[in-house]
């Protein structure tokens, strides 16, 4: 047992997470045999390898020391030392349960595609594990650099996802998908492009140390801000996500809904705010008003979409404006209540999407009008739908109210209208919810190919029961995972609003109160 | 141990008969939970003995909830006179009830899961009274709602069963947005939610203003105000009331349980235990007042005219709850609280019975088609005359002390919307009387109106269902008198101690002692008159209410219909939300952001592309013709660029 742990201690297991699914795609490629052969064999490689990860990321979780903001688990290569850039992974409070987050997902979605793929299975499978490699990069990288090769990497087997073993106007989607985000990405390169210029490194935690002036902050969060924005959706910059996802396979459904909008989010965290803290500030109030537009537009998309997929798309966006709103509150309940809403809606909206696809495995369509009465026939997939409805509308008890009500409440402490107008989200989600349960599972059993679908298989039980558990979990006793990022969190905001004062008393540049009038 | 006993023992009959109803079969369901509410039941006696009369109040930690800086809420159980007086009726009531259901519903195909809900209604409920602080109150509150949409809709093949739960829960959203709210604001004012810290801190900030909607508020009338809003939603006060009558499309003891005996005096209880706030606001407490007074009045004129037993019912809790609000809202929240505990027994007492009929007449609810069956269900008819009697107010039933009294405390306020709430509660209570026995007459009295098939059929309900009534019926006889010492009496500061505060020198329950003689006798008067009304128009003039409702069809259908309050809703809120959400995904999304966006973009760059792409003809006099220009453009910059 001890030399176990000694053995755990010395793996340099940020890198092994990291890079495991990347062996376990070499390890499909290399099978050979007949199709169906090295189809199921696929499956059961990546099986192994992301449970197998998932396994290994507890040991972050256990052995992570939540008493400090340090960076844990740390790792430093020499990379391109001519250019100061290296290999430097670590994980704090903030990052460390999207890693986790990551992991969890990703066994669930190898099942949920289990049946569901059955063209190019190995190609798929080889897709979903370099995508989790690359997710699980990001969250750990400490180098600029290697965070945008790993920011930039999850597109690519994405697009494939979408593109290749999507339904519907994939090809359009994938396109649009990738257009959007790519746009964004070019300019938070530029972005970096012109911090390393200045700061003459790419190494976070140094960046972080390092004061860029004031008016050349405001373009650096412009630049990063296009990124981001794009990755969260925030309003008006949203239009990809319903088109991916209706499109997208199911499981690449979950892993767009629950990790990567987190990229988004996150990477307001780890760069806007701690990097360009005077310019988060100045442009806090422009953040207010897209999230909250976010909010409340796309709750009422979301209330008359016919498509299942769509609705809850539209309420992802609804959903990560509240996340915005949280983070740039910059209040302890804001910030923590935004992480926890990430961490909440990457598990609940990835279930809501696992719900749409068992029907759609069924009946092959995902439009609300062609179901009804699903109660009658499938009881326990009532119940677990049952249940992340209600995560999703935020019921106290499940992990979806933690997030929301933190949020909230730290953002009446700044501004009263904006927590106002937000909570208006609250009576408009559980409006589009509700009736979207109504159609789908309520009712008379009438339409015949609806009568003979059959319950919950024990494979699609195994995936929705730990999920059940974890929306529990963190609603009843969210201690744990609160306790984990409450240092972090601390840290960044002392640092944050000690610039933010500052700030305040120097006066602000012409150039952005233009930008500023523009974009409002 | 007790004191946990009386919360989670429903909570784990629930699970029992929710995740293996089919494993213990039907009868094994009834058993867990009938005996997890049953246990808890029991237990709430000696801690309301212990608690509320011994004088021992007391606060059980369970685990630390939600904590984020200064922001911290526990799991507790904090029991003081307040929260076990609700226990013990929670679960008594409750108890009754589950029993009842038993019988009710042994025709249904889905009984264990309907005891399930029952019992995880009456958990949830007991959460919210016994929490320690707002957030775990909000979770009973949220609970008990959403337990509340399950039950409404457990006849989910039914369409206007499935539109009554979603109206219910949006509705109570609407509360809880105001609710939410208000909790912000405790915490942005005090940096706690937790009920000591909290009124400890009240006094030291009654002056203290908030910045909120871009104005200075007086801090604490603003926070009170936000609180109602949730109190509003949740006991379906004037303007959030629509759900309520709708709720009645759940099953008979759902309506008892919840729209009547508990989650509905779930807003007067917050109202009552955030006294310490509400004092030190009055203008708030005049807003409760008024909307209280109001909902009385409103909701009994609407009880007078409808012709669905449970409708009927429905809007005199409306009416009833509307009295407990403006008792609170003249500080006599001890009146209130006493009227919500004697209202709970004898209004599942109504409702109970109204089911007994319902299920004697083969499932009518319409009393049109009703009458002429009290000799046959003699048991039921009993008890809804006690239970009438009761609401009424009639002398040494339970409502009789504790409705006069409320009113007698609003006429003692000798403030204008006191007054004001007098008036409307003693026009309200002759409406009560008169609609009260308009049910009784039309249901149990006069020829019978249902066909020859269901008469043959009318019997009286079995033992199960029989013995819960006559419990609840000793309640609406007995609760009044046993109760009015403690409650509202001289023994009544010793009880409540610290759990209702009254600001020093406003003390309304005593200037209720001391009205005039009219004041206490005037309840009394309209009450006979009412019912003296109803037995003219019901039994001696039968061919009257008909004349009169077509001497003023106005007002009638005004009443038949409500007030129009559903469809002035419907035209304001339901119809634009659809259309805003029709015009944003259309308009603003497809229209504007992809047209402009990205399918704009790329059309340009198409269409550009194909502009281009014509140049490359193929024909080699083009590609000539363009190298000439190219090399004399060239040779013309270089000659000019080199003269210069």
């Amino acid at each position: 047992m001890n030399a176990l742990v000694a053995f755990l201690d010395d793996l340099p297991i940020l890198s092994v997470i990291t890079f495991l699914p990347i062996v376990g795609s070499l390890i499909i490629l290399s099978i050979r045999g007949e199709e169906t052969v090295v189809a199921q064999q696929s499956r059961q490689v990546a099986l192994l390898v992301t449970g197998t990860t998932f396994l290994l990321s507890l040991v972050i979780w256990f052995g992570f020391d939540p008493s400090t903001a340090a960076f844990q688990f740390e790792e430093k290569v020499e990379w391109l030392p001519q250019y100061k850039i290296a290999y430097r992974m670590g994980v704090d409070g903030i990052s460390m349960p999207f890693v986790l987050l990551s992991t969890f997902l990703m066994p669930i979605c190898v099942l949920a595609s289990w049946h569901a793929i059955d063209k190019m299975v190995r190609e798929y499978m080889i897709a979903f594990l370099v995508l989790e490699t690359m997710m699980v990069g990001m969250f750990c990288a400490l180098d600029m650099v290697l965070f945008y090769v790993f920011f930039e990497g999850v597109l690519i087997p994405m697009f494939l996802i979408i593109g290749i073993w999507g339904g519907g106007r994939r090809v359009y989607s994938a396109f649009k998908f990738f257009l959007y985000t790519l746009t964004g990405s070019v300019l938070l390169l530029v972005a970096m492009l012109a911090m390393y210029i200045q700061a003459g490194t790419t190494d976070i935690p140094t960046l972080m140390a390092t004061k860029f002036a004031t008016d050349m902050q405001m373009w650096l969060w412009l630049g990063m801000f296009a990124s981001f924005a794009v990755k969260v959706p925030m309003w008006p910059v949203h239009t990809w996500l319903p088109d991916a996802h209706v499109d997208a396979p199911t499981a690449g459904s979950v892993i767009l809904a629950g990790v990567l909008l987190k990229m988004g989010g996150y990477g307001f965290l780890r760069l806007s705010m701690p990097l360009l803290p005077d310019a988060s500030v100045y442009f806090t109030p422009m953040v207010y008003v897209l999230s909250i537009i976010a909010v409340i537009y796309t709750s009422l998309v979301a209330l008359v979409q016919e498509d299942m997929k769509k609705l809850i798309a539209y309420s992802s966006v609804a959903h990560m404006g509240f996340v915005t709103i949280g983070i740039f509150t910059a209040t302890k309940q804001g910030v923590e209540g935004a992480i926890f809403q990430m961490l909440s809606h990457g598990v609940v909206s990835g279930a809501l999407f696992l719900c749409v696809g068992v029907v759609y495995d069924r009946l092959h369509t995902r439009e609300i009008s062609r179901y009804g009465g699903l109660v009658n026939n499938m009881p326990k997939y009532a119940f677990a739908f049952m249940i992340f409805m209600l995560a999703s509308v935020g019921l106290p008890g499940t992990s979806g109210f933690v997030g929301e009500f933190l949020v909230l409440a730290g953002a009446f402490q700044v501004n009263t209208w904006v927590s106002l107008l937000a909570a208006t989200g609250v009576v408009l989600g559980a409006a589009y919810m509700l009736y979207l349960y109504r159609r789908v599972v309520y009712g008379e059993l009438t339409k015949d190919d609806v009568k003979a679908m059959l319950d919950l298989d024990t494979r699609e039980i195994a995936i929705f029961a730990p999920i059940i558990l974890a929306v529990m979990w963190m609603g009843v006793y969210p201690l744990p995972v609160l306790d984990v990022m409450s240092v972090s969190v601390d840290n960044l905001l002392e640092h944050y609003n000690a610039a933010a004062a500052a700030h305040k008393a120097a006066s602000v540049p012409a150039l952005a109160d233009y930008v500023v009038a523009l974009l409002k | 141990m007790t004191y946990y006993l009386a919360v989670f023992m429903p909570l784990l009959g629930a699970f029992i008969a929710g995740f293996f109803g089919r494993a213990i079969g039907d009868r094994g369901a009834h058993i867990v939970t009938c005996m997890g509410v049953g246990i808890a039941a029991l237990c709430s006696i000696p801690i309301f003995n212990e608690v509320a009369l011994g004088g021992k109040d007391t606060i059980i930690p369970i685990a630390t909830w939600l904590s984020s800086g200064t922001f911290e809420a526990n799991w507790a159980l904090r029991y003081d006179t307040l929260s076990s007086v609700m226990v013990m009726t929670v679960t008594c009531v409750s108890t009754l009830i589950h029993i009842y259901a038993v019988g009710y519903m042994h025709h249904d195909d889905s009984q264990p899961r309907f005891m399930a809900y029952l019992s995880l209604f009456t958990f949830a409920m007991l959460m919210l009274v016994t929490a320690d602080n707002l957030v775990q109150l909000f979770f009973g509150w949220e609970g008990v709602g959403l337990v509340s949409y399950l039950l409404i809709g457990f006849w989910f093949k039914k369409p206007s069963a499935c539109a009554a739960a979603i109206k219910a829960f949006v509705v109570n959203r609407v509360g809880d947005f105001g609710f939410l709210l208000g909790i912000f604001g405790v915490f942005f004012l005090f940096d706690a939610v937790n009920f000591d810290v909290v009124f400890q801190a009240a006094p030291s900030k009654a002056d203290a203003t908030v910045h909120f909607f871009s104005r200075d508020w007086h801090a604490l009338t603003i926070i009170c105000l936000l609180l109602f809003v949730g109190a509003m939603g949740k006991s379906a006060q004037l303007f959030l009331h629509t759900w309520l009558p709708d709720a009645m499309e759940g099953p008979t003891p759902v309506s008892a349980l919840i729209h009547a005996a508990t989650m509905v005096t779930a807003g007067v209880f917050l109202v009552a235990r955030m006294s310490p706030l509400f004092e030190l606001a009055p203008d708030a407490l005049t807003v409760v007042t008024l909307i209280g007074a109001c909902t009385a009045f409103f909701a009994a004129t609407i009880g007078c005219v409808q012709n669905d037993i449970k409708r009927i019912i429905a809007y005199s809790t409306c009416s009833q709850l509307g009295y407990m609000f403006f008792a609170c809202g003249v500080s006599a929240y001890q009146a209130g609280i006493f009227h919500l505990m004697t209202h709970a027994w004898f209004k599942a007492l109504l409702f109970l019975s109204a089911g007994s009929v319902i299920h004697a007449m083969s499932d009518e609810q319409d009393i049109r088609r009703m009458g002429g069956i009290w000799k046959k269900i003699p048991f039921t008819y009993t008890v809804m005359w006690i239970g009438s009697l009761a609401l009424a107010g009639i002398p040494f039933f339970a409502g009789y002390y504790s409705k006069d009294m409320i009113l007698e405390v609003a006429y003692g306020a000798g403030t204008p919307v006191g007054r004001l709430a007098f008036i409307l509660g003693i026009a309200a209570a002759f409406m009560t009387a008169f609609y009260s026995w308009r049910l009784l007459f039309l249901t149990f009295h006069g020829k019978p109106r249902a066909d020859h098939h269901t008469m043959e059929h009318v019997h009286e309900s079995p033992l199960i269902m029989t013995i819960p009534l006559a419990g609840l019926a000793l309640g609406a006889l007995f609760a009044g008198y046993l109760g009015h010492e403690v409650f509202i009496g001289e023994a009544r500061a010793e009880f409540w101690r610290e759990a209702i505060r009254v600001v020093e020198g406003r003390d309304a329950i005593e200037a209720g002692h001391h009205v005039p003689g009219w004041v206490v006798a005037a309840p009394l008067v309209v009450s006979f008159a009412g019912i003296l009304l109803a037995y003219f128009l019901y039994i001696r003039r039968t061919d009257l209410p008909a004349k009169i409702a077509a001497a003023f069809p106005g007002v009638y259908e005004f009443l038949l219909n409500k007030w129009y309050f559903d469809e002035l809703y419907d035209m304001i809120f339901t119809k634009n939300v659809f259309r805003f959400g029709k015009w944003f995904w259309k308009g603003g999304d497809t229209y504007i952001i992809d047209g402009y966006g990205p399918d704009g973009l790329s059309a340009l760059v198409v269409r550009a592309a194909k502009r281009l792409g014509s140049v490359q003809s193929g024909y080699l006099y083009h590609y000539a013709f363009a190298m000439i220009v190219g090399i004399a453009i060239f040779v013309t910059w270089f000659v000019a660029g080199g003269a210069g």
